[in-house]
């Protein structure tokens, strides 16, 4: 049997549903924790209502954010996987977001740049966006859909060298402090950090690690991953907890990302996602069968190219 | 929800009477019930900047609470519409149709997300006798989207889309929402910003300067910059 446009469209838009709805249980326990841990009042009174508006929002199969942000997909083919046309998949994401943006619903966020017009559907010029990768010795299509809003959160700086893991702090703390004043950052949330690299490249690698990695979970190399918890200690320092209250609780993680660089630069970027971390996953099998979870798996060891040099 | 609990919390009708207003305090929880309307740029653009008319004349005594929103939303087939999640966008970014909105609508509670500019409390919203209420979160989607029992009505749905369209909801046990600002124009949000700014230099202690500061990082011109 052989994996069809029908398939994918059946799983891109149950994954666009589930995202919006339902908390993913590494997230959801990532804030019980940092709820019971909070002392600023406030900030313990939002996650609080945060925890009711998870349950609201399964209860009444309703979305948990009204800004259902940009909805976007992630795929990931396995190399024996039986799907004919690329095109057709590529069509059925599409298909799947109008129709899903209409029944759950979605907010139609998706305008012209220039002209702000729309379809109300969330489709448009290069939109939605689908990355694409690949996996070997396997006979799955995996897709994950991210509903991140768009606006606040995220920066890109060109480091240096010289900077070294200090100017890569400076420059978190700089962009968690402006956009965790007034919670623009919609903190706590799972922060990504791209390093190296192009410049294009560490926004991407930094947006995936926020999006694209559970809470709990850590980079392989040993050095980075302490740095993970480093940085994720450094945020909740701040003294900022959610919506900007004084508390805190900033960082439900933090995950970082590596590319090879030029010799002479250090970019960097950091993504924050949101306290509604949307994010769902569907493997569809050879055999036609879909089977759904919260972890994208996307950093695989082959993604990352561990191991070759 | 146990701080909820130990939280003053005001239910209000709206339209909100002016001793209602009076009684809020920053860090209070408030809950809504009657008509609430939306308004985010597009509608500014329309009423302040080109000059058309509000879609009702005489909006106040049928709700002076506009709510910084768009909806998740959809019309179905019969032409009813399904609400799904509401919340809030960042208003700063209004602030410049505040005043002429205020006193053109009569709103005296604005709600959004993240308050208005420190100064806006003062010079603008406490001299016409209205509060900012911030959303909680952002956002809790399902928990307003559960407080809108219905449309009352939508205007410029086709010229400017779900997003921007103007919306009336009829609202019940619609909230929580935290008082940002009062009448004396004190906020909330500008308050917890000063206690925090205060401790924030000691973050930086230690970290050696940046090899190299970007353009508009100084006023000096001359400054060695990339």
């Amino acid at each position: 049997m052989t994996i069809t446009a029908d398939h994918i469209e059946e799983a891109a838009y149950h994954i666009m549903k589930k995202a919006a709805i339902d908390i993913p249980d590494d997230y959801l326990t990532g804030i019980e924790a940092m709820a019971d841990k909070e002392t600023g009042d406030l900030s313990a009174f939002v996650l609080s209502a945060m925890l009711d508006n998870y349950r609201a929002a399964t209860e009444d199969r309703r979305p948990m954010c009204a800004d259902t942000g940009l909805p976007r997909y992630y795929v990931k083919i396995g190399d024996n996987a039986d799907m004919k046309s690329m095109v057709a998949l590529d069509a059925a994401l599409r298909k799947a977001t109008a129709n899903a943006t209409h029944d759950v619903p979605l907010r139609p966020n998706r305008v012209h740049p220039l002209w702000r017009t729309e379809h109300n559907n969330n489709l448009g010029i290069n939109a939605p966006e689908v990355e694409w990768s690949f996996e070997p010795d396997a006979d799955w299509i995996d897709i994950t859909t991210v509903h991140k809003g768009g606006l606040f959160g995220s920066d890109y700086r060109m480091l240096f060298p010289g900077d070294g893991i200090d100017g890569i702090k400076r420059f978190l703390l700089d962009t968690l402090i402006a956009f965790g004043k007034r919670g623009l950052a919609c903190q706590p949330a799972i922060v990504g950090v791209g390093i190296g690299g192009s410049k294009d490249t560490c926004m991407q690698l930094g947006k995936q690690a926020a999006c694209l990695r559970v809470v709990g979970d850590r980079n392989p190399d040993p050095e980075i991953a302490k740095l993970e918890h480093e940085f994720k200690e450094l945020g909740n320092s701040i003294g900022m907890g959610a919506m900007g209250f004084v508390g805190s609780s900033m960082v439900v993680d933090c995950h970082i990302e590596v590319g090879y660089t030029h010799t002479g630069g250090m970019p960097v970027s950091v993504h924050t996602f949101c306290l509604s971390s949307r994010r769902a996953t569907a493997r569809i099998h050879s055999s036609g069968e879909i089977t759904y979870r919260t972890d994208p798996r996307w950093f695989t060891p082959y993604m990352r190219r561990e191991g070759i040099t | 929800m146990s701080q909820a609990a130990t939280r003053n919390t005001h239910h209000l009708k709206v339209p909100v009477s002016a001793s209602d207003i009076a009684k809020l305090k920053p860090g209070d929880i408030v809950y809504l019930e009657g008509v609430v309307y939306t308004a985010r740029e597009g509608v500014y653009d329309r009423v302040l900047g080109k000059g058309q008319s509000l879609p009702i004349p005489d909006l106040a005594p049928i709700s002076n609470v506009n709510f910084h929103c768009s909806p998740a939303a959809s019309q179905s087939d019969e032409g009813s519409y399904i609400i799904g999640g509401v919340t809030a966008t960042a208003s700063f970014r209004f602030s410049k149709w505040m005043e002429s909105w205020l006193d053109l609508t009569g709103t005296k509670i604005v709600i959004g997300k993240g308050g208005m500019p420190k100064d806006d409390y003062a010079n603008i919203l406490a001299p016409r006798g209205a509060v900012y209420l911030t959303t909680v979160g952002y956002g809790t989607g399902a928990l307003l989207g559960r407080g809108v029992v219905g449309v009352r009505d939508v205007f410029w749905l086709d010229d400017l889309g779900i997003a921007q369209a103007m919306w009336m909801f009829d609202v019940k046990a619609f909230g929580p929402f935290i008082v940002d600002s009062d009448l004396e124009g004190n906020s909330l949000f500008a308050q917890h910003n000063d206690a925090i700014a205060d401790h924030i230099n000691s973050l930086y202690d230690g970290l050696k300067p940046p090899a190299l500061s970007r353009y508009g990082e100084t006023d000096d011109r001359k400054d060695e910059v990339m």
